[in-house]
């Protein structure tokens, strides 16, 4: 049976716990191989099956199968049949009949990867789809706050900005949720979904008032590709200085951190909008750790999906061949 | 593997192909899985102290009083000889072999057969393995695979100078031109026969038993 890793809410705590475990040791162990390579997805094939834009989730996937020996093809949506007009379930079927293991996609599409799954036989990986999900954000997220703070369990995660696109956060809050820690969401209300009152996190407008309590702060990026023809000019808030005000993290605002608080983002930044560049580059930002363990975590993932005969985490297929 | 053995061989079936001694294959159902009042005791606690001394003397005589040794312990039962290897050698003579471990899961050749298994750590000592003598230490050898795994994740971690293996127990049926340089005890088993290494550390009691085969947990191959 082959399992798929298409959401945070996949995974149970005992999964999740897996996940960062094999990845601590994966971490290990791969920095001390003189050969920087692990021989355990050797013969297996992962294609990376990028539909938008990514520069840091493709090469992280790409580099976590070639550092566990597996072939990886990289296929992007420019200059492929799917300009010519080819469906998404034709372009599965045809990278399966050429004998891929996993399918890692990243679609603009919220729910691509749940109907790529429909058609593959093999393990689908969501890279991010839409305003959806991206889980193995969430992973790394988490394996980053682990590894700084030594723990999850009871940690008091405020995750700030552009909720209503951000895939990233609503995998995180479903991810942490399970995992123990508290989330809380700070944004504009013209920023946060409808039904976030059912998300499993606290919800507050005024970041001054959370920050001092916060043991994490997240980041969000303003996502102005996804707000429509004028960007920021449609009503989402009124400019970008006022946003940066209210809710940018500056210096001001990481001065007044717990000492042991850590600033998170999940890139890329905007430097100066949602997060000032002394904050972004200053001891308490884990942003080049987080791409770092970006690599390790989805090691561990595809290791844990492709690694033996049956994936060890993940959610059951849910149609068959249709 | 360097020096000659210095005990009789097992005396169970050779490595020369697929050893039949039982009725049927492991796939058969057994009347009792894995219960430790199924098992009798090979080797008593006091007998286990005992083999371990007498391993920790051999490993000194044969390595020159344990010059660049580096002990590796391959999860569970081998880590934990390991340490008292090295906790017998600082008794004996003094001296202070550098203890680690070595998770061979990644290099396995059996990854596919099941779901993938949590890692367990590699931890190395500080002075590394090139251009040392490094002992692989483990409870049971039995076909040899988990040695073969252990040397290729070695390779890949450094040049150790020389290479050699102990075990608290072979049990026969190699299937790999693999043998011990160090052997606690050898046991000839058949294939319906599971060994029990416990060790206090890790189980509360020092012993070896011999039951029938657990067929839902792996035994270490």
């Amino acid at each position: 049976m082959r399992r798929h890793l298409l959401s945070a809410a996949d995974l149970s705590r005992d999964d999740a716990l897996l996940v960062l475990d094999t990845a601590e040791e994966l971490a290990t162990v791969a920095a001390r191989t003189t050969v920087g390579k692990l021989p355990t997805l050797r013969g297996r094939t992962v294609v990376n099956l990028f539909f938008e834009d990514s520069t840091r989730t493709r090469t992280s996937f790409e580099l976590a199968a070639k550092r566990l020996s597996a072939d990886v093809v990289n296929f992007s949506a420019k200059g492929s049949s799917v300009s010519k007009g080819e469906t998404l379930k034709d372009t599965a079927l045809t990278l399966e009949a050429m004998g891929s293991d996993a399918v890692v996609i990243r679609h603009s599409w919220s729910g691509a990867p749940v109907n790529l799954a429909r058609y593959v036989q093999g393990s689908v990986v969501n890279a991010g789809d839409g305003t959806h999900e991206h889980p193995t954000q969430a992973l790394l997220d988490a394996f980053t706050m682990r590894r700084r703070l030594g723990r999850l369990e009871g940690l008091k995660v405020t995750i700030v900005g552009d909720v209503l696109h951000s895939r990233v956060a609503r995998s995180n809050v479903l991810l942490l949720s399970t995992l123990g820690a508290e989330v809380t969401l700070v944004a504009p209300p013209t920023l946060l979904p409808v039904g976030v009152h059912t998300w499993d996190a606290a919800v507050s407008y005024d970041l001054d008032a959370v920050l001092p309590k916060s043991d994490v702060v997240m980041m969000l990026r303003v996502q102005r590709e996804r707000m429509g023809p004028g960007g920021e000019r449609t009503a989402y808030f009124p400019s970008s200085r006022e946003y940066s005000l209210r809710y940018g993290l500056n210096v001001r605002r990481a001065a007044g951190l717990q000492e042991h608080t850590v600033v998170m983002h999940p890139g890329p930044m905007n430097r100066g909008v949602e997060i000032a560049p002394e904050v972004a580059d200053g001891p308490r930002s884990t942003i080049v750790e987080q791409v770092a363990n970006g690599v390790t975590v989805r090691m561990a993932v595809l290791y844990l999906l492709l690694g033996g005969a049956e994936p060890a985490i993940g959610s059951a297929p849910q149609v068959s061949r249709a | 593997m360097t020096a000659a053995p210095h005990d009789p061989p097992p005396t169970g079936p050779r490595p020369t192909g697929p050893p039949r001694t039982g009725p049927g294959t492991p796939s058969a159902p057994r009347p009792v899985t894995g219960d430790l009042r199924a098992a009798r005791p090979v080797l008593s606690a006091a007998d286990v102290g005992r083999v371990v001394d007498r391993m920790a003397h051999e490993l000194l005589e044969k390595t020159g009083g344990g010059a660049d040794v580096v002990l590796l312990g391959i999860p569970t039962r081998g880590i934990t000889l390991a340490r008292r290897l090295a906790a017998r050698a600082e008794a004996f003579e003094g001296v202070r072999l550098p203890t680690g471990s070595l998770d061979v899961t990644l290099y396995r050749d059996d990854l596919r057969l099941k779901s993938p298994r949590a890692l367990e750590a590699t931890d190395l000592p500080v002075e590394g393995v090139d251009g040392k003598r490094v002992v692989l230490v483990d409870d049971v050898l039995f076909s040899g695979r988990t040695v073969r795994a252990a040397l290729d994740a070695l390779a890949d971690l450094g040049r150790p100078r020389a290479v050699q293996l102990a075990v608290l127990v072979d049990r026969g049926h190699r299937e790999l031109p693999i043998r011990a340089d160090y052997v606690g005890k050898n046991i000839p088993t058949s294939l319906q026969e599971a060994v029990h290494v416990r060790l206090s550390e890790d189980d509360g009691s020092d012993g070896v038993l011999l039951g029938p085969a657990d067929l839902s947990r792996q035994e270490t191959p």
